[in-house]
């Protein structure tokens, strides 16, 4: 009977495993307080009064801010598309996360902002993130509107000449927003797709 | 000086892959691979394991894809990701030393092209041994995915 089974579907029931076990271990450390405030991965950080919002453009050119993503739990993470390994890395954990979310991944909007516009087109953009998920979104401003947004958030970006070229150094957090578009949690670059996953669903299911 | 590199690397290539009790090759590179690149991205990372027979050291790589070739290593500092470049990687003797996502990297940069999935990347890398003496080794290394990660995804912690 269970070689009828698609692969598939067996594979999402064994990440729907491995998942719950997670949370039943976190549980366990958290000392399982029932009743009691949820528990993060992530570093609580509900009622902040910073990353209240934005305006970007996306790779269409349409304007975006945090309202355009009701309902859903928004992950936002601030990169480039000239970096060789933090932000695949994130972008991959974040294509993982969704999966990982099962149903649940329709109502996950992920959002990569660009810190580096110079660079960045609209056309290298687009490419980037739907080569990870074509859901995925990516964000631009100009420097200005850029250097606002990253304040809002509290992120830092610096270009780093090397060569006859350039890196930048960012902040390499993710933050995470519920389906009212409240910042919740920040996440750190060290936690697993599944930590993130774990998250997303309670954002997604608390009352 | 390029083309006495080159003459060099041919005889150490011979030499590697002769494989013989003499002039064996010190430094060995495993499992290579390119991250591939979207149209008109410039840049992107090559990562390897490089085990070295006695103490060497991993000082230059270079690639026909671009003059822009460079060993980066990627620090965390708080939440903060830094980008440097290294002037040379330590191989201990006998100690596999991971060029990996999170770590140290062969940077591309000011490519022309797009680096798509399925090329292969030829390198040619520059490993100097204790009593200076250089020892160089090519390689070609399959480029993989945009969204590749190095291992299958532990825990970070």
């Amino acid at each position: 009977m269970n070689q009828e089974i698609p692969t598939r579907r067996v594979s999402t029931a064994r990440r729907a495993f491995v998942l719950s076990g997670a949370a039943i271990a976190l549980g366990a450390l958290a000392g399982c307080n029932i009743g009691g405030p949820v528990s993060f991965n992530g570093t609580d950080i509900t009622g902040a009064d910073f990353g209240r919002d934005f305006r970007l453009k996306d790779p269409s050119g349409q304007e975006r801010t945090l309202a355009d993503f009701k309902d859903k739990v928004v992950l936002v993470f601030f990169g480039f598309t000239q970096c060789p390994d933090v932000c695949p890395t994130a972008l991959a954990r974040a294509a993982e996360v969704k999966t990982l979310l099962g149903p649940d991944g329709d109502r996950l909007q992920v959002l990569f902002v660009s810190v580096d516009p110079e660079r960045d087109t609209p056309e290298v953009l687009g490419a980037y993130t739907a080569a990870f998920d074509p859901t995925f979104l990516a964000l631009y401003g100009d420097a200005e509107r850029l250097a606002e947004t990253a304040k809002e958030f509290k992120v830092i970006y610096q270009k780093v000449p090397t060569g006859d070229s350039y890196t930048i150094d960012h902040t390499s957090v993710t933050y995470a927003f519920d389906t009212d578009g409240k910042l919740r949690l920040k996440l750190s670059h060290s936690q697993s797709a599944i930590e993130y996953a774990a998250d997303v669903r309670k954002l997604l299911h608390a009352a | 000086m390029n083309h006495f590199i080159r003459t060099f690397a041919a005889a150490a290539v011979l030499a590697a892959t002769a494989g013989s009790a003499f002039a064996q090759a010190n430094v060995s590179v495993k499992d290579a691979w390119v991250r591939a690149t979207v149209p008109q991205q410039k840049a992107t990372g090559a990562f390897m394991q490089l085990q070295a027979a006695s103490d060497s050291k991993f000082v230059s790589a270079s690639s026909p894809l671009t003059p822009n070739v460079e060993v980066h290593e990627m620090a965390m500092q708080g939440d903060v990701m830094r980008m440097r470049q290294v002037q040379s990687v330590e191989l201990p003797a006998g100690k596999t030393v991971e060029l990996k996502p999170g770590g140290y990297h062969i940077m591309l940069m000011n490519l022309k092209a797009q680096v798509k999935e399925g090329d292969t990347v030829p390198f040619t890398l520059v490993f100097e041994g204790k009593d200076g003496k250089r020892e160089t080794v090519e390689i070609k290394a399959p480029v993989k995915a945009l969204n590749s990660t190095a291992k299958p995804a532990h825990a970070g912690h």
